[in-house]
């Protein structure tokens, strides 16, 4: 490499010096300073050039003349090195600036899901008396009147068979029915398992009701079932404590009434106090030893207790739905407002 | 049950300071806390405030030149001077006593009266209609009063509205409190007042020394087991035309009857009071002794409603030697009936056996006041006593003369139960001291006999439902009030099955259905029911078109059950379309049913024990298997337009791509196959297949139905059968091997008519285990040709080894060469 040497007095220097920090910090982007690099900083810059024509400088003078062109390039380099990052910061803000979106934008580009309620609150439920050692029965929709009705302590001529409007399945005389209540898992539970029994039965049940704003013929019953030795009427109350402060809030209590229901004795009717008055939540009380032995359990060691509830009537008080047909419809708008995760 | 409180007042002993008809809130919480919900009060006096009085009207002085008749009245409110009001009503004559608010008297809906200038007069109160004091909504005419009153007198109490009805409901064991006494009874218990009982003797008494010489009907019961006890009363010379009281009518209209005649408002009156149904014969048409009996060759009956009503054998009646009279403990018969020239009356009084009146009841459609007290237990005690008070009254109001009764049957044995009073606080979970359990079955009625641990409790004859334990358990709970009942939380024990927490079958519904909400199906719950026009044109065949069909449905026109949830969804699908809704995504899981076995008839198996295993078994097979499925819809768009451009409209492929991506996380193997199958178009269905029976299926809806209900073409919908796939155990891992694969690509000519699965089978067939991964990367098919290109990478991957690139050409080899042999294709190079 050769290039022409140039003067290297000091006033040389300087003025090869002031000429490349002036031109560096003209640069207003970084092209223009790759640009001045190559004529101020580079190796055919004048100042490189001044240092490759230090061999002309008289041997004594050379090291003072060295000194000062070193000086001079780390000035430059320095000045350079600060333009760079100036401009190097500049240019990336601006892009950062420039690649801004909006963010609010919908973002949605497939449908949103959601649970039913009444699915996320029998999660719920279910997940409450799992949690506390009940297991979750499940039985038939269309099941057999004997299972419905007669294990029930509700024979076919008593007055309460009347009281519950019955789907019959044709013909008559076949016995099935849509069940009633879901009152025929708690039998079947108890034939295909011995004391003690823990059970909660969540499910659809029918009853001949128009539907309107507060009744269905299609609804959902939770009831519970628990056979045991030493099992008090006082556990059936405490649970449904329990119970009504998980789903209704901490400070919900309940009380009972006495009331009428062929499956059992003592019978009540339990009501939950919400937002200053008495709501009624289901019915409930001892399992009547006829049930009992009906499932060949032994009434001289065991007894029991069961409850149940209607989960629309629990979700509509709870989550303030005035209109049944909101509930039973599918209109999308309707279950999307509770997602999948929330209560 | 309509309880006017001055005739409860007649059985209970209130305090001096406590006025029941001022304390219906009082009542009303006493009666829910001993178990009798409260349907409804009518309380017309609440609306009523100030002076509303009796009038008797002097003179009337008709205003002409107005547009209606207006009068101006004179009337004597028992005032120094008479008083005078303008009327617009004109249906009451000089000398009828009538209502009059005077001024200073607010009338329902805050109507003050006051005295003020009308039609150039002073009008100083006003008469009222039944509709101005809320008492009806009679407005056609004011209210003219049948009996006399003391003028100026409070006309409440003439009108009876100082008189509060409470509407109880009576549950089915509580029978007895169908009647003001029972009621009162259970009011007197629950406010710790006195209960006052009717002088049952005294009455009886009484009609003995009534009785004059005369002719007594006989009477007998030829089927014990339809009664067990019956009293004829017989009564001649009752005056046709005597009117019922005033006092009884009323009562009969506040309890919601209708009064009709002396004898039966006399019968009807007593029910209500006492609980036990009464009727009255006309005796001169009875043809010699009257019959308890079953219909037997007796065809039919024509009952007071006038319907002919066909009679079946076992129906029991009262009839007499030639016709039937009566169904029993149900309706009179029109023939018997109490006419306007009835003179000699049959009084009878049965205690029917409640089976057999539910069963006349049901079977002829038929609920009476009679029969809703008879199916729930009437007290036997009650015939021989109510229809000795009904005789009196007869003898009182009517001038009849009594005669005599004739009887048969006897009052059944009083029952006993044997409990320790420890033992019920042993149920309730609180302790009764042995005085307490004492007191309360003494005030329901109970003798109690102790006599060691074990005391003897007798029921009470109206209290059939108290017979064991648990029922002796509940009167004295109810006495002092569930209220008392501690809370406790009992720990639950492990079961014996061991099982606990939520099934495998549970914890799987739970899974798919967050999965399809979580990939954006919102979930449905559809009534199941269908009809057959759908199922139609749906196309079911086979076990999917056999369904159930409800003999009372709502309406006629979705009677069945449904077999399939496409119907639901699809239609619920269409309706959110027609809403307003741009696509949709939904899904439901829920049981269908399907009429394919022959199911057992569990009917009449005994309940007094556990029924025999082969009972057990009988009983569970007389229900179908209903299946759980959970189906999914998309109609429209899967992935949706927005700013960002145009989206995509659902196909199969996204159909089988949910299917597999929901199976494949429940059940590690699968297969799937194109089949034809309804409701899905004919060559764009998937079946999954787990070992060798089908799970699910999945495509595009068939045209015609999107066609006929509104949806859009390629509208998918998938169907898992939850149950029918196997609960798996415990997946056991394979190692991760960390040797080099050899990744090989080919590629087939074949027929369109192979589908992918088939080859992709055929080519881990033919490689054997060393072949990792089969993966289609490419597919197409010429315009006009029937052959397809099929292009697949397969992974070689051995567990010890580098494989060497012979061994990889003859895994190659073997692969493509069953593809080649079996479907006739040709390897591309």
């Amino acid at each position: 490499m050769s290039s022409s040497p140039i003067s290297v007095d000091p006033a040389q220097i300087e003025l090869i010096k002031e000429r490349a920090i002036l031109a560096i910090s003209g640069a207003k982007n970084l092209d223009e300073l790759k640009e001045i690099k190559i004529s101020h900083v580079g190796d055919r810059s004048p100042i490189a050039r001044a240092n490759q024509s230090l061999g002309q400088v008289p041997i004594e003078e050379r090291a003072a003349t060295g000194k000062l062109i070193g000086t001079a390039r780390a000035n430059i380099n320095q000045a350079f090195d600060d333009k760079e990052r100036e401009l190097t910061l500049a240019r990336d803000t601006k892009a950062l600036v420039e690649e801004r979106v909006d963010v609010t934008l919908p973002t949605q580009r497939t449908h949103r899901g959601a649970l039913h309620p009444l699915t996320s609150l029998r999660y719920e439920i279910e997940d409450l008396f799992v949690g506390l050692g009940y297991q979750v029965a499940e039985g038939p929709e269309l099941e057999s009147g004997w299972l419905n009705f007669d294990a029930l302590n509700i024979p076919e001529d008593h007055p309460a068979r009347t009281m519950q409007d019955t789907f019959f399945i044709e013909p008559i005389d076949s016995g099935l029915v849509l069940r009633t209540h879901t009152s025929p898992v708690q039998i079947r539970t108890m034939l295909e398992n011995e004391p003690p029994i823990y059970v909660i039965c969540p499910g659809r049940t029918y009853r001949s009701d128009e539907l309107d704003a507060t009744h269905t013929p299609v609804f959902n019953q939770v009831e519970g079932l628990v056979v045991d030795k030493g099992i008090t009427m006082a556990d059936l109350k405490g649970t449904l404590d329990l119970f009504a402060a998980r789903i209704f809030g901490p400070d919900v209590t309940t009380r009972i009434r006495p009331s009428f229901f062929p499956f059992t004795e003592p019978s009540a009717e339990v009501d939950f106090f919400y937002n200053g008055r008495w709501i009624e939540w289901g019915g409930c009380g001892m399992v009547n030893p006829k049930v009992l032995e009906a499932c060949g359990i032994d009434t001289s060691l065991y007894t029991g207790f069961a409850f149940g509830m209607g989960l629309e009537r629990t979700l509509m008080v709870r989550n303030g739905i005035t209109d049944m047909h909101d509930i039973v419809e599918g209109d999308l708008r309707f279950s999307r407002q509770f997602g999948v995760g929330s209560r | 049950m309509k309880l006017p409180v001055s005739w409860l007042a007649e059985f209970i002993t209130f305090p001096k300071n406590f006025d029941p008809a001022k304390n219906v809130e009082k009542l009303v919480a006493a009666f829910v806390k001993v178990g009798f919900e409260v349907e409804n009060v009518v309380n017309p006096a609440s609306g009523i405030k100030g002076p509303l009085k009796v009038g008797t009207v002097l003179e009337i002085e008709e205003l002409s030149g107005h547009k209606k008749p207006i009068r101006y009245v004179a009337l004597d409110l028992g005032e120094k001077s008479k008083r005078y009001v303008i009327c617009g009503a004109t249906n009451f004559v000089v000398g009828d006593q009538v209502v009059v608010a005077v001024p200073g008297a607010v009338l329902p809906g805050n109507f003050a009266i006051s005295a003020r200038e009308t039609y150039g007069k002073l009008s100083n109160g006003m008469i009222c209609s039944a509709r101005e004091l809320g008492l009806g909504e009679d407005h056609s005419g004011i209210i003219v009063l049948s009996e006399r009153f003391k003028n100026g007198s409070d006309a409440l109490k003439a009108l009876g509205a100082d008189d509060p009805i409470i509407d109880i409901a009576v549950n089915p064991d509580r029978g007895y409190a169908m009647s003001v006494r029972g009621a009162a009874r259970e009011l007197a218990m629950s406010l710790g007042f006195q209960f006052k009982d009717i002088e049952s003797k005294a009455l009886l008494n009484k009609l003995a020394k009534a009785k004059k010489s005369g002719k007594v009907t006989q009477v007998e019961i030829l089927d014990k087991s339809g009664a067990d006890l019956i009293f004829l009363r017989s009564l001649s010379g009752l005056d046709p035309s005597a009117k019922t009281p005033a006092w009884m009518a009323r009562r009969l209209t506040q309890a919601g009857m209708r009064p009709i005649s002396l004898a039966v408002d006399v019968t009807n009156y007593v029910m209500l009071e006492l609980g036990q149904p009464l009727h009255a014969f006309d005796a001169e048409k009875i043809n010699g002794r009257l019959r308890v009996q079953r219909a037997n060759s007796f065809k039919s009956i024509t009952t007071l409603d006038n319907q002919v009503r066909k009679l079946i054998k076992d129906d029991l009646l009262i009839a007499d030697e030639k016709r039937p009279l009566a169904l029993a403990g149900t309706m009179g018969g029109l023939d018997s009936e109490v006419g306007v020239e009835t003179t000699k009356i049959a009084l009878e009084a049965a205690h029917f056996n409640p089976v057999a009146v539910a069963r006349n009841s049901r079977r002829h459609i038929l609920s009476s006041e009679a029969s809703r007290r008879f199916e729930r237990g009437v007290d036997p005690l009650l015939a021989e006593i109510a229809s000795a008070r009904a005789a009196l009254l007869l003898i009182e109001h009517g001038g009849a003369r009594y005669h005599g009764s004739a009887s048969k049957g006897a009052l059944p044995k009083a029952k006993f139960t044997a409990i320790s009073p420890s033992e019920i606080s042993e149920l309730i979970g609180t302790e009764y001291s042995s005085a307490e359990v004492a007191k309360a079955l003494v005030a329901v009625g109970c003798k109690v006999s102790k006599s060691g641990k074990k005391w003897r409790i007798t029921s009470p004859s109206w209290r059939s439902d108290l017979n064991h334990l648990s029922d002796f358990a509940e009167e004295v709970a109810r006495f002092y009030g569930y209220e008392r009942i501690p809370s406790r939380v009992p720990t639950p024990k492990i079961p014996k099955s061991g099982k606990t927490g939520l099934s495998p079958l549970q914890q799987r519904r739970r899974f798919l259905s967050l999965a399809l909400a979580n990939r954006g199906f919102t979930e449905v719950h559809n009534y199941p029911f269908v009809n057959q026009s759908q199922m139609d044109l749906f196309g079911f065949t086979g076990e999917r078109a056999k369904t159930f069909k409800i003999a009372n449905p709502i309406s006629d026109q979705n009677p069945l059950l449904r077999t399939h949830l496409s119907i639901g969804l699809l239609e619920t699908a269409a309706r959110n379309l027609a809403r307003g809704a741009k696509s949709v995504a939904l899904f439901e899981s829920g049981l269908i049913f399907r009429d394919i076995k022959k199911l057992e008839n569990s009917t009449g198996i005994s309940t007094a024990k556990r029924p025999s295993a082969a009972q057990i078994k009988k009983i569970y097979e007389s229900v179908p298997f209903q299946s759980l499925h959970i189906g999914g819809v998309v109609a429209g768009e899967i992935e949706l337009s927005g700013w960002w451009g145009k989206g995509r409209t659902a196909s199969w492929e996204d159909a089988v791509s949910i299917t597999s991506q929901l199976l494949r996380e429940i059940t590690s193997d699968f297969s799937v196959k194109n089949v034809d199958l309804a409701p899905w178009h004919p060559g764009r269905c998937a079946e999954f297949v787990v070992a060798g029976k089908p799970v699910a299926h999945a495509g595009e809806i068939h045209p015609r139905i999107c066609a006929a209900l509104g949806l859009p073409e390629r509208t998918i919908f998938f169907a898992l059968l939850v149950d029918a796939i196997p609960v798996q155990g415990a997946i056991q891992a394979k190692p991760v091997i960390a040797m080099p694969a050899a990744i090989q690509d080919v590629s087939f000519y074949l027929s369109s008519q192979v589908s992918a699965a088939e080859i992709t089978a055929a080519l881990r067939e033919g490689a054997g285990e060393l072949l990792e991964s089969v993966e289609l990367f490419d597919r197409f098919q010429r315009e006009g040709e029937n052959q397809i290109s099929l292009a697949f990478t397969l992974t070689f991957r051995a567990p010890d080894r580098t494989l060497t690139g012979e061994e990889v050409a003859k895994l190659r080899e073997q692969a493509t060469g069953s593809v080649v042999e079996r479907f006739k294709a040709t390897l591309r190079s």
